[in-house]
């Protein structure tokens, strides 16, 4: 448990136990841990992006044994590179190696999980046992969390997992906030809960539709998303759908607990996970930007707690999918399924990312992520909800060379900002 | 191969399952689905006792489903139940959440346990993991090749189960979407109305020829596969590999369909017990079954002979 209790320390560093808010209710006040924030990295720019805006943890997946098989996965040596970024501001790295295993990927796993201890991974997030007994016993220096694959939904089975010696479960998505109260009040384990994101309709694990659609193991990251297809319901020989009707489909609307951060925090989930390893830099940015606020705001005063537009909209300037609370308050009903068209483009489309600034000149470097031109509105910004709009004047090459435009993908462009902005900010445009 | 392989159904009733037993099955899965997954019918606690009596007059095993995900909400029924079908005699409970396991060491720690985790069933590192935990079987995942089949028997001390006719699960969800999609369209949509009984299927725009049987009941929405899977050609290999029990799915099939499944199976698995070197597949067994064959579903060997990729 030593482990553990350093863990705890290491994400409260910016705020004193003696600040700790009070669990309100039943006449006891429980102080509270700060939780977690807990983001996805699908490359090292997304890490370092992620940890910038604010993450406390990291997950990423390796090349092998994850779920995210088109994900642009990390070798060890990446991960080497990550894990020295993030240490720097006292994050951790986590790596999914999330699946259910066949006989064929049973060999190599031992030496794959000393290659991650040896990178300095904190802990792996795992579901099946055959990895869960392996990393126990050949790489001790990894903490094993249990995947939300494996759908523990209740204390029971979080109990089990804790007996096994796992340090943390990942909540399966179903649990209800009622039942976090009650898992947390009956077993001394970190819970982890996804916050925000896609969700899984199924019960993660169960299901195979892409396995039977296009042979492709939906528990070894070959899902192809079946179950946001569409589909024609038939009943009694014939299709129920009527003209102007929505044909059927399982896809579930994305999670999104921004409003709901006092209850998790409440219930003790120690750790917010946001979904999203194949999602843009600028996602991840705006989402754990959000997150960030608003847990320091309510750990900072959690009695003068208010909940700001920003941080809504901040998450809507990246991604513009419609929003739902999953399982947490009630089993979601048809209100929380998609039937229309999914997904409308997002207001805001990621034009630059910064990568120096010239204090004396006011000048800054970024580099190209899409095409921009003087005169154009831009938004600078960066951790803690630090933005600003301007008008873009001249453009500069290396060279110094004016441009009328900076039109290739990772040019490196120098710009006079009229605020003062840092490595690792970034730069979108309004294109809505 | 020492012992006779088993033919395993599950029962709906307490008659269905002793004209199973009569048809050739050697053991039978029952239960209620407060406790167990997509049974084909509920033999509630009050009858538990009865039915095992009879299967065991028959000849046969009972093996209680109590396979489901369970909620906290859920958790408190479980010691009695796996008491009482412990001392109803129950060969074994069938188990997929770990909360089962914990409550049977305390409250029937002499009642053997299948393990069975559906799809996630699919190494033999995790079977011997659930081995040591107190399982005495592994049901392997439907989506395993015959070589990992054959690798997972040849890794593993515990009996291997697996699937060998019907249609499969292919997708659970815990949320009410027939329910949710006819509110959507504005029709009205009762949760009795929405079971498994009443034809439902999917079709997806580019694959209209499948027809995926989709029902509700209280414990979510199941999606079944389009096709059957049938594996009676593959017995000789799957028994040589050392199988130990071959399950029949009669989820969504007549009763006279299941019966003749199970005539079919058990000739071919006495054929096979009496002299494997002399064993000859009669193609009449699977003429019988294809005479009662929805002829939407085809017949197939499901993931036997296919590659996955990921």
């Amino acid at each position: 448990m030593d482990k553990r209790i350093e863990f705890k320390g290491g994400i409260g560093v910016s705020h004193a136990v003696a600040d700790a808010p009070v669990r309100r209710g039943a006449g006891k006040r429980f102080r509270l841990d700060k939780p977690e924030l807990l983001a996805p990295a699908g490359s090292l720019e997304k890490l370092k992006i992620a940890v910038h805006y604010g993450a406390d943890a990291v997950y990423i997946g390796g090349q092998k044994y994850g779920l995210r098989s088109n994900a642009d996965n990390f070798s060890i040596e990446e991960m080497r590179e990550g894990v020295e970024f993030a240490s720097r501001y006292g994050a951790k790295v986590f790596v999914a190696t999330n699946i259910y295993a066949h006989q064929e990927d049973l060999p190599g796993l031992a030496d794959y999980l000393r290659e991650l201890e040896g990178a300095g991974i904190a802990a792996i997030i795992a579901a099946d046992p055959a990895v869960i007994e392996v990393a126990q016993r050949v790489a001790p220096g990894l903490e094993v969390h249990l995947s939300t694959q494996q759908s523990a939904m209740n204390w029971q089975a979080v109990k089990f997992w804790k007996e096994e010696g796992l340090p943390r479960v990942v909540l399966a998505r179903e649990t209800s906030m009622e039942e976090i109260v009650e898992i947390k009040s009956k077993v001394d384990i970190e819970l982890e809960a996804f916050i925000h994101g896609a969700m899984c309709s199924s019960v993660s694990g169960r299901c195979v539709l892409s396995n039977h659609f296009t042979d492709r193991d939906s528990n070894r990251g070959g899902c192809c998303q079946s179950c946001r297809w569409k589909y024609d319901l038939h009943q009694e020989g014939r299709s129920v759908m009527g003209p102007g009707d929505h044909p059927f489909t399982m896809g579930s609307k994305d999670l999104s607990m921004i409003r709901h951060i006092p209850d998790l925090i409440e219930a003790g989930v120690d750790s917010f996970k946001i979904e999203g390893r194949m999602k843009s830099v600028h996602y991840v940015a705006s989402v754990v930007n959000a997150y960030r606020q608003a847990i320091d705001a309510y750990m900072a005063d959690p009695d003068g707690y208010e909940l700001r537009q920003e941080w809504i909209d901040e998450i809507g300037k990246a991604a513009n999918r419609p929003l739902s609370t999953g399982f947490f308050y009630t089993v979601p009903g048809a209100a929380e399924h998609i039937y229309e068209p999914e997904e409308k483009p997002a207001p805001y489309d990621f034009a630059a990312v910064v990568t120096g600034y010239d204090e004396a000149s006011g000048m800054a470097v970024v580099q190209q992520r899409s095409p921009f031109k003087p005169g154009m509105e831009v938004e600078f910004f960066g951790p803690g909800g630090r933005s600003f709009r301007q008008r873009l004047g001249d453009l500069f090459d290396e060279q110094g060379n004016r441009l009328d435009a900076a039109r290739h993908p990772l040019q490196t462009i120098r710009i006079r900002t009229e605020r003062p902005v840092v490595q690792w900010d970034l730069m979108r445009k309004k294109i809505l | 191969m020492n012992k006779a392989a088993e033919l395993l159904i599950a029962a709906g009733s307490i008659g269905q399952m002793e004209r199973y037993i009569e048809a050739g099955a050697s053991a039978v899965l029952i239960g209620e689905s407060r406790f167990g997954a997509r049974l084909p019918g509920d033999i509630e606690a009050g009858e538990m006792r009865e039915a095992i009596a009879r299967a065991h007059a028959k000849g046969a095993k009972a093996y209680v489903s109590v396979n489901k995900l369970f909620r906290n909400a859920e958790l408190p029924d479980l010691p009695g139940y796996l008491k009482l079908i412990a001392d109803a005699g129950a060969d074994a409970a069938v188990f997929g959440d770990p909360a089962v396991l914990l409550n049977a060491r305390e409250a029937a720690p002499g009642l053997k346990l299948h393990w069975n985790a559906e799809m996630t069933g699919t190494n033999s590192a995790a079977a011997a993991f659930w081995g040591r935990k107190g399982a005495v079987r592994a049901v392997l995942a439907r989506e395993l090749n015959e070589a990992e089949i054959a690798d997972i028997k040849r890794q593993t001390t515990l009996e291997v189960q697996v699937q060998a006719h019907g249609m499969t699960n292919i997708y659970y969800s815990q949320r009410n979407l027939l329910q949710s999609y006819m509110e959507h369209i504005g029709r009205e949509a009762h949760i009795v109305d929405l079971g498994a009984d009443r034809g439902r299927y999917l079709a997806e725009a580019e694959r209209p020829e499948e027809k995926l049987p989709i029902f509700e009941d209280r414990n979510g929405t199941h999606v079944m596969s389009a096709d059957d899977i049938c594996l009676l050609e593959a017995l000789p290999d799957l028994l040589a590999a050392g199988v130990d029990s071959f399950y029949i799915e009669p989820l969504l099939k007549p009763e006279a369909y299941n019966i003749t499944v199970l005539s079919s199976y058990r000739s071919a698995l006495d054929a096979w017990a009496a002299n494997p070197e002399a064993y000859r597949f009669e193609e009449r067994w699977l003429d019988d079954i294809r005479a009662l064959q929805d002829p939407d579903r085809e017949l197939s060997f499901g993931f036997l002979y296919k590659e996955q990729v990921y």
